[in-house]
C-alpha cells in the first residue's frame, strides 16, 4: 500500500509524524521500536538559548487526557545542530521536523537563520505555547504578529515554513488567513488549549504555574473543527493534530483536511502496544474496515 | 530492544500499614532490575492515560516485588488487580544507587520511601538502617530490614520506636558512615543532603516528581539540580545529594 505524502514539497514516507514536545529528539523512544518507521518527528521545542522551563509539578492528569507546563525546556539551537540533528540524519529515515520557538519577532529571524544551511526538512514556528511569558502564544492569537512572524521567518529559512497555531483564539481561520498572507507554506494545529486543574483535598492547583496545555482524546472534536474550518479558509497544506489515539481517528484528521497528522498522547497511553505494532496501526484504517468503504487520502 | 513487558501478577497482599503489595512474574524485568530502578505501569481503565511509575522493592528468581499506596484513580486501580492479571509495564527504568560507594552505609527511609531501599540493603555489607513513620500503624518491613543489618525506628508522635526522625538517629551515629542513601518526603531529603554536608558524608537521594512518559522524552518531571532541570526518570531518580537544589 502506498502510504507517501507529499507535503510542501517533502516526500514524507507515511503521513504519521510525532507532535513537538511529546517525543522528545525522537531518540529516547528509539529503544522501544525503530522511529524510522514514523513519517516524521517535530522535535521538542527549541529557542536561541537553553531553557531550563517552567517549576514542578509540570503535569496533571485529567479525565482521558493531561495538562502540561513544562514551559519549553530545551538544549537550545545549537545543541539540536551539533548532536540531535546529525545523529537523527545519520542513524534514521523519518523526517525531521524543527519546531521553533522565540519571545520576539527578531528571535524567530535568528533562528530561521540558525537553521538555514542545515538537514532540517521542515520548519514548524511555534507561536502558540500556552506555558510561557513572553512570547509564545501570545504571538499566535494575534493575526498582525502571526503575519510578522511568518514574514520574519520566511526570509531567513531555506526549508519550507509551517506555523504552528493556537486554538485559544476565537476564530482560528483569521490566524490561518494571516500565515497564508505572510507566506507560510503550511499550518499545523492544534497546539494545547489552556486549562487547570485544582486539587480539591489541598485546594490548591495542581500545576506549579498554574495553568497549562490541555491535550489528550478530550480536545480531538475541537481540533477537528478546527482543521475542516482551516482547511476551507486557507489554500495551504495543513498538518492535524490532538488527541489521534486510533487510525480512525487520523483519518478523520485527514477527512478534515489535514495531509498529515501528529500524535503526542498515543505515544505513551496504556492500554495498546508501545512500538511499531501501534504505529502501523495509524498507518491505515483498520483492514476490516477497508474492505467496507474503501479511503482514499487526499 | 526494550519493549513493554507483560508481567503477570502472582501474589497480592495489602499491608497492615495500608499498602499494597505485588508480586510480578516476569524473567527479563527481575533479571534487569537494580536496586532504586521503577517501573511504569499502564492503567488500563480507559480513562488515565498517563502510566504509574513504582518502584522496584526487591527483583530475584524471576519474580519482582513491588509496593504502593493508593493515591488516586490510578493507583486505585492497580490496587484492584488481583493474582492471574497481567500488567503492561515499562522498565526497569531510570538511574538506582550507586552501589560502590564506599565506607560503611546508612539507609535513611521515610514512610514510602523505605520500599526501593530494600533491594539496596540487601546488596550491603553491614548496613545501618533508619526507618522513619508518621506512627505506629504505619510502621512498615521492619522485620524484613532488621534481618540485613542493625535497623531504628522512629515514629513522629513517639507511638512506635524513637520520638522523631529517622534522621535524628542516624546523626548520632554518623561518625560510623561512609555513605548514606535515602528516600522519603522532601523535607527528610532536604534534611539528609544538609546532614550530609555539614559531616562530609556522601549521600544518595531518590527523588520523586510527578511523572509523564518515564523514558526522559516529556520533561515534566524534572528536578533542579547544579547542572540545571534534569529528568528524574531518565537521569535519576537518584541522585547525588551534592547535586540536588531543594527550594
Amino acid at each position: 500500500m502506498n502510504t507517501k505524502v507529499n507535503f510542501c514539497g517533502i516526500e514524507f514516507k507515511n503521513p504519521v509524524l510525532t507532535a513537538s514536545g511529546t517525543f522528545g529528539f525522537g531518540l529516547e523512544y528509539d529503544e522501544y521500536y525503530d522511529i524510522s518507521e514514523l513519517g516524521g518527528i517535530s522535535v521538542k521545542g527549541l529557542t536561541l538559548k537553553p531553557r531550563e522551563g517552567n517549576p514542578t509539578p509540570r503535569v496533571a492528569e485529567t479525565y482521558g487526557g493531561m495538562l502540561n507546563s513544562v514551559g519549553l525546556q530545551n538544549p537550545g539551537v545549537e545543541v539540536f545542530k551539533s548532536y540531535y540533528l546529525p545523529k537523527l540524519k545519520a542513524e534514521k529515515t523519518c523526517r525531521v521536523i524543527a519546531n521553533i520557538a522565540g519571545s520576539s519577532v527578531e528571535d524567530y529571524a535568528e533562528m530561521a537563520k540558525s537553521l538555514a544551511g542545515t538537514d532540517v526538512d521542515l520548519l514548524e514556528v511555534n507561536i502558540s505555547c500556552p506555558n510561557v511569558k513572553s512570547g509564545g502564544m501570545a504571538f499566535g492569537t494575534d493575526a498582525a504578529n502571526v503575519e510578522a512572524i511568518t514574514r520574519a521567518v520566511k526570509a531567513e529559512a531555506d526549508k519550507p515554513v509551517v506555523m504552528k497555531l493556537s486554538p485559544n483564539v476565537t476564530d482560528i481561520t483569521e490566524m490561518a488567513r494571516a500565515a497564508e498572507a505572510g507566506g507560510a507554506d503550511g499550518i499545523s494545529l492544534i497546539n494545547t488549549l489552556m486549562g487547570m486543574k485544582i486539587d480539591v483535598n489541598t485546594r490548591r492547583p495542581v500545576l506549579a504555574n498554574v495553568k497549562g496545555g490541555y491535550s489528550g482524546p478530550g480536545v480531538m472534536p475541537v481540533a477537528v473543527r478546527m482543521v475542516y474550518e482551516c482547511s476551507k479558509a486557507v489554500g495551504i497544506p495543513i498538518i492535524g493534530m490532538g488527541g489521534i489515539m486510533t487510525g480512525d481517528d487520523a483519518v478523520e484528521f485527514m477527512l478534515a483536511g489535514a495531509s498529515l497528522v501528529m500524535v503526542g498522547q498515543f505515544c505513551r497511553s496504556a492500554g495498546r502496544r508501545q512500538g511499531k505494532e501501534r504505529h502501523n496501526g495509524l498507518y491505515a484504517p483498520p483492514r476490516d474496515r477497508r474492505r467496507e468503504r474503501p479511503y482514499r487520502g487526499r | 530492544m526494550k519493549q513493554d513487558l507483560k508481567c503477570a501478577i502472582i501474589e497480592r497482599r495489602v499491608l497492615s500499614s495500608g499498602q499494597v503489595e505485588l508480586i510480578l512474574d516476569n524473567p527479563r524485568l527481575a533479571d534487569e532490575a537494580k536496586p532504586g530502578q521503577f517501573v511504569h505501569i499502564a492503567v488500563e481503565n480507559g480513562k488515565n492515560l498517563l502510566r504509574r511509575p513504582i518502584s522496584i522493592c526487591d527483583a530475584e528468581n524471576g519474580r519482582t516485588r513491588i509496593i504502593f499506596e493508593i493515591k488516586g484513580e490510578g493507583t486505585k486501580w492497580l490496587a484492584e488487580r488481583g493474582v492471574g492479571d497481567t500488567l503492561t509495564l515499562m522498565g526497569p527504568l531510570g538511574r538506582g544507587f550507586d552501589l560502590d560507594a564506599g565506607g560503611r552505609a546508612f539507609i535513611i527511609g521515610g514512610g514510602i520511601g523505605v520500599f526501593p531501599l530494600y533491594m539496596l540493603t540487601k546488596r550491603l555489607k553491614e548496613p545501618k538502617i533508619f526507618l522513619g513513620f508518621r506512627n505506629k500503624d504505619m510502621v512498615v518491613m521492619e522485620d524484613e530490614f532488621a534481618a540485613l543489618g542493625k535497623t531504628l525506628v522512629a515514629t513522629d508522635d513517639g507511638s512506635y520506636g524513637a520520638k522523631g526522625f529517622a534522621i535524628d538517629l542516624a546523626e548520632r551515629e554518623i561518625s560510623d558512615c561512609g555513605v548514606i542513601y535515602a528516600c522519603g518526603p522532601k523535607p527528610m531529603l532536604k534534611a539528609v543532603k544538609a546532614m550530609a554536608e555539614r559531616h562530609g558524608v556522601r549521600a544518595q537521594l531518590s527523588m520523586e516528581e510527578r511523572m509523564g512518559c518515564g523514558i526522559g522524552a516529556c520533561l515534566v518531571c524534572v528536578c533542579k539540580t547544579t547542572t540545571g532541570n534534569r529528568q528524574v526518570c531518565l537521569q535519576g531518580p537518584v541522585f547525588d545529594a551534592k547535586e540536588i537544589i531543594f527550594d
